[in-house]
């Protein structure tokens, strides 16, 4: 934390020697106007960043309404003991957390990847960019729009969907009702809606890598598919891995958004996530300390992951976050 | 380099499949605007939608006479606005301070940022900020809340750290202070960043329904999102419609259903192409460090 003295600062040409503090405010004051406008910003942090982080004693209470969270009792860990040992949900709907977050993660990470690497090959530079835009489209949509077009486009006796599932000689699917298939109908839709966003940044990494490698690499005889394997993928490595680490911390987000406009007490089983649960649990039930301790244990996972892929991204060599 | 057969074969496979992805993206929400226009018989129709084969416009009419969609889509067009305006002002003054190398314990305020992106309250402690604010029941919690995405603010900084210090050394050489800098100087010379989280914003805005669920009681103050989720997703339905001629309006379930989705995603569907180059550029994940 050294605070580097300004180029213009000529600190070396004055005499007396400034206590520590007395110099830190000098700085300070020279910086006066950063800090007006800093200082705004910072607040706002304080308090929807920072504030929230005292409700989280709410996990170790029993809350009473009329007490407000300070007054209300600590009861230790009672509610952990209870989700943990007790609840007949707990471990449903964790499981269901990590098993969609994981399918998103299997499927949805590498989908953008891959697309890509196959929009970096067309040759066609304005086909190229209609593809790009057309890909796009989806992302900008919420998912209360789009779980409204797959109501329609995904039912069972008049969507097109099963026109077309019923045309090829197959039985017609209940994408959204039948618990067997909900979970490939949320990672699947959700690909269809992030595939084409998610192309951005590679296709970024990909336009930086210099042509005189390829060049090379002919010269030397490697065909399309050992180009890729060994300049295009090593290229984009590190925006791969910057981007794993980002997603790890989200291991626990299972499309809360996508969830709660898709799901219905028919798919519960196997749809209902902590975000959810809390939504429903918390704020329609009133179980406050409860959901609020379901909340922090998520929290807490999700921190412990980023920094620990962000240890092993670094032990391999690749940039980390931090 | 000379095509060969074997790459010519592959350029026609992309080219089939592109063309295929792109039909994916594109045909529900071709077939959601002709849903829209159907009559009620050809709304319930199997198959295929690319235009109405039985074209009515009384689901849209029904739709656009409604006092509350007219409410929503003010509050949403107020949201949109102020609050990406607001942001934007707000996410300079914050990314500015933080890219100026000279700013004294500057990691130390860039990881108290940093680190909210992987840590918060959660939704209950939260919600109780809110509430203790008395932000409930105000277009307020529209805009203030959510402020500052740390995310968009990080991308903001690291494209003021890369515009070269003589820019602001000759503007403190003419007597310029640092506000003036920014505003003056550094913001117009990041249009094009600027632009890019203008949309993101804005769509994030227009696109917002979850504050909106559990902040706002007050049908006076609810957005369209909102309402689209009454009519489209929970149990409500169209019988909302129903207040006059309802064995009419009920034969139109899917074509307003699909009326008030379509009239909800028009703006975006509107503005994308013109304003499609901006949504992207800028993007690149600026690293975190610095």
């Amino acid at each position: 934390m050294n605070p580097v003295t300004s180029p213009e600062s000529g600190g070396q040409a004055v005499t007396r020697k400034p206590s520590k503090l007395a110099k830190t405010w000098k700085e300070y004051k020279k910086c006066r106007y950063l800090f007006l406008l800093l200082t705004p910003v910072l607040i706002w942090y304080a308090i929807f960043a920072y504030a929230p982080l005292y409700g989280i004693q709410l996990a170790f209470k029993d809350f009473r309404i009329m007490e407000g969270i300070w007054n209300s009792p600590w009861v230790g860990f009672k509610h952990f003991e209870f989700l943990f040992f007790h609840s007949p949900d707990f471990f449903k709907i964790l499981r269901n957390t990590v098993v969609i977050s994981f399918y998103h993660i299997i499927f949805g990470f590498p989908a953008p990847i891959i697309l890509a690497l196959l929009i970096n090959e067309i040759r066609f530079s304005k086909f190229k960019k209609i593809t790009q835009s057309l890909t796009y489209l989806p992302h900008f949509f919420s998912w209360v729009i789009l779980s409204g077009i797959l109501l329609t486009l995904l039912s069972p006796s008049t969507g097109v969907v099963n026109y077309l599932i019923e045309l090829v000689g197959l039985k017609p699917i209940y994408f959204l009702g039948d618990p067997n298939y909900f979970r490939f109908t949320l990672v699947t839709s959700a690909i269809w809606k992030e595939i084409g966003w998610g192309t951005i940044i590679y296709l970024a990494a990909l336009s930086g890598i210099s042509p005189d490698l390829y060049e090379a690499a002919v010269m030397d005889g490697a065909n399309r598919w050992k180009q890729t394997l060994k300049i295009t993928l090593p290229s984009i490595l590190p925006v791969v891995v910057l981007m794993f680490i980002l997603r790890t911390g989200g291991i626990l987000d299972a499309g809360f958004d996508q969830i709660l406009n898709l799901y219905s007490p028919a798919t519960y089983e196997v749809a209902d996530i902590l975000d959810t649960y809390v939504y429903r649990v918390g704020l329609q039930n009133f179980q406050f300390s409860l959901t609020t301790a379901v909340g922090l244990f998520k929290n807490l996972i999700a921190f412990t992951l980023v920094l620990m892929t962000n240890y092993v991204a670094k032990k391999l060599g690749q940039e980390g976050l931090f | 380099m000379k095509p060969t057969r074997g790459n010519q074969i592959f350029q026609a496979v992309l080219i089939v499949f592109m063309i295929l992805l792109c039909i994916v993206m594109l045909y529900p929400f071709v077939h959601m605007l002709s849903i829209s226009l159907s009559t009620p018989a050809e709304s319930l129709r199997t198959g295929i939608h690319l235009y109405p084969r039985e074209v009515s416009f009384y689901a849209w009419e029904r739709v656009l006479s409604r006092s509350d969609i007219w409410i929503g889509f003010g509050n949403s067009v107020f949201r949109t606005v102020v609050g990406t305006i607001c942001s934007i002002v707000f996410m300079s003054m914050g990314a500015y301070p933080l890219s100026r190398k000279y700013l004294p314990h500057r990691s130390f305020f860039t990881m108290l940022i940093v680190f909210t992106m992987f840590f918060s309250g959660g939704l209950i402690p939260t919600y109780f900020l809110i509430k203790n604010l008395g932000l409930i029941d105000t277009r307020l919690v529209y805009i203030i809340p959510g402020l500052i995405s740390t995310f968009s603010m990080l991308i903001l900084r690291n494209f003021f750290q890369a515009i070269p210090e003589e820019v602001e050394d000759s503007a403190k050489i003419d007597g310029a202070n640092d506000l003036q800098i920014l505003f003056r100087i550094i913001m117009p010379l990041s249009l094009p960043v600027l632009a890019t989280l203008s949309l993101w914003s804005a769509v994030g805005h227009w696109n917002a329904w979850f504050d909106a669920v559990l902040y706002i009681q007050d049908p006076a103050k609810q957005v369209l999102t909102t309402f689209l989720r009454r009519v489209v997703i929970t149990g409500e339905d169209v019988s909302i419609f129903s207040s006059d001629s309802q064995s009419a309006v009920l034969g139109y379930a899917e074509p307003i259903k699909a009326a008030t989705l379509m009239f909800t995603a028009l703006p975006i569907i509107v503005v994308y192409p013109f304003l499609q180059k901006y949504f992207v550029k800028g993007t690149m994940v600026g690293s975190l460090k610095g």
